[in-house]
């Protein structure tokens, strides 16, 4: 194994602490009473990805160069699918860049199946969302990612007609993010919103997360797991060298920074005080935003897109909120949805290519387009297909009760339980 | 208007793509891909609307 093999080896590790630190924010931005559903079901859908992915989802994605179907346009070749064998048969996992790429791409689809968690929590039942989760990445996921990191159509926008070096995504702001955030959207419209959201007059009612120090802790974590992500993502799909790490590294964490600030400032601004769970999802949106452009861009440009990116997240969560009626308590929608469509335009915005190829920003448009009007619909049909045949909201029953008791038989936190007697007899 | 929603999604990929496939300048794939976009934001519009409960509905 070469040096920065084992180096981007090294980065592929710390990847993991992303869906956790994901995890850890949706739980708390979540009721009491389904805390351990959430974290369970964080753990079982990327079980579940982990092994869809590794049987199916590769077979679809590939690598660049690999295996793969065409059309032919007009005298154009559009790659639009991989034919590698399925269970990852073709492969050899011995610290090739090739096997890199697999060991990054089973963990980053576990971190895009997490995502809707947060959309669909307090009424999301625990096998529907691990069937949505195979769906997502045994489909949607690598078909997406094959036409981006896969040596597909998108990635060839380049060289087939001169638009810049094609679609890029270096550390997935469009393939991860915005797939798993637009999977959100298409699961909290099939589920519909919490009992007692939106009720008959007034506004629509607040349900607060049950603990915004989970919340916050859960930010340290994704900063970890995304500087991996977006080391590793550069090294082996944008061709970044071991040095750029450096740069990548200072350009995520000023995004992240400077979204956690925007985040702060508007909040401030607008309600007089700081709202603590808009801060985090500022912080996320900053990452989020990064991913994309963090090897093409200067320090000063991660933090205008991560200043854009708490912005954007702010306006996002009020605006699904009310008076678009999305009830997305963990704002993955507004996070990894609109975050990371901001992060593929930004970079198209502000890269600059030594070779001063022209047209990036048009790739990077046809991609965004890509997402909106192939990725949503074809994630609304399947989980729609899967909700006629296996139900995915819990009965009122279970979200009356909590998704804890009613799905895993137990709370998260026992001890909380109120006692009227000791109250009472003093 | 569920399906017209998302019918106008795949509509304005379509235009997106047929636009980088037959148009020859920048500024002309440009203008066109713009204009799938809007028609697929129109799509989300539609399914948006489509998709809000009615009030009182999630009591």
């Amino acid at each position: 194994m070469t040096p920065a093999a084992a180096l981007c080896l090294i980065f592929i590790f710390l990847v993991p602490l992303a869906p956790a630190g994901l995890s850890l924010i949706n739980t708390g931005l979540g009721r009491s009473r389904s805390a351990a559903h959430a974290m369970l079901g964080a753990l079982c859908v990327m079980a579940v990805a982990a092994i869809t992915y590794c049987a199916f989802g590769f077979a679809w994605q590939g690598l660049a160069g690999g295996a793969a179907h065409s059309l032919r346009i007009a005298g154009i070749e559009w790659n639009w699918i991989a034919a590698e064998p399925l269970f990852l048969r073709a492969r050899t996992l011995d610290g090739s860049p090739a096997s890199l790429v697999v060991l990054l791409q089973i963990l980053s689809v576990g971190l895009a199946a997490v995502i809707p968690l947060g959309a669909g929590a307090d009424r999301w039942r625990l096998g529907p969302s691990c069937a949505s989760a195979a769906l997502l990445a045994g489909l949607a996921y690598p078909i997406f990612a094959h036409w981006v990191w896969g040596g597909g159509w998108l990635a060839q926008l380049g060289t087939n007609y001169g638009l810049g070096h094609g679609f890029l995504d270096a550390g997935g702001s469009g393939c991860i993010q915005a797939v798993g955030g637009l999977t959100a959207l298409a699961v909290t419209w099939i589920l519909g919103p919490r009992r007692g959201k939106y009720p008959m007059h007034g506004m629509p009612a607040a349900i607060p997360g049950h603990d915004a120090s989970i919340v916050l802790f859960g930010c340290f974590p994704t900063l970890v797991g995304w500087l991996g992500l977006n080391a590793a993502g550069a090294m082996l799909f944008a061709g970044a060298e071991s040095g750029r790490t450096v740069l990548i590294a200072v350009n995520t964490t000023l995004s992240a920074a400077a979204g956690l600030l925007a985040a702060l400032a508007i909040s401030a601004f607008r309600f007089g005080k700081p709202d603590a769970s808009l801060c985090a999802n500022g912080w996320v949106s900053g990452l989020v935003a990064s991913s994309a452009a963090c090897a093409f861009v200067t320090p000063a440009q991660a933090v205008a897109i991560g200043l854009v990116a708490g912005g954007v997240v702010t306006a996002a969560v009020a605006y699904t909120e009310w008076p678009l009626s999305i009830d997305d308590p963990g704002g993955a929608v507004s996070v990894h949805a609109a975050g990371g469509l901001w992060g593929l335009l930004a970079l198209g915005i502000f890269a600059r290519f030594p070779d001063g190829a022209s047209g990036q920003w048009l790739a990077q448009l046809v991609g965004i387009a890509t997402l909106i009007g192939f990725v949503l619909p074809l994630t609304y049909t399947l989980n729609w297909l899967l909700n006629r045949v296996y139900s995915q909201r819990v009965d009122p029953e279970g979200e009356r009760q909590g998704m804890d008791l009613y799905e895993l038989g137990a709370g998260a936190y026992p001890e909380f339980v109120t006692h009227n007697e000791e109250f009472t007899q003093q | 208007m569920k399906l017209l929603g998302f019918l106008l999604m795949a509509a304005g990929w379509a235009i997106a793509l047929a636009a980088v496939a037959l148009l020859k300048t920048t500024l002309d794939r440009g203008l066109f891909v713009l204009a799938g976009i809007a028609v697929e934001v129109l799509g989300l519009a539609l399914a948006v609307r489509a998709h809000q409960p009615a009030r009182g509905e999630s009591q």
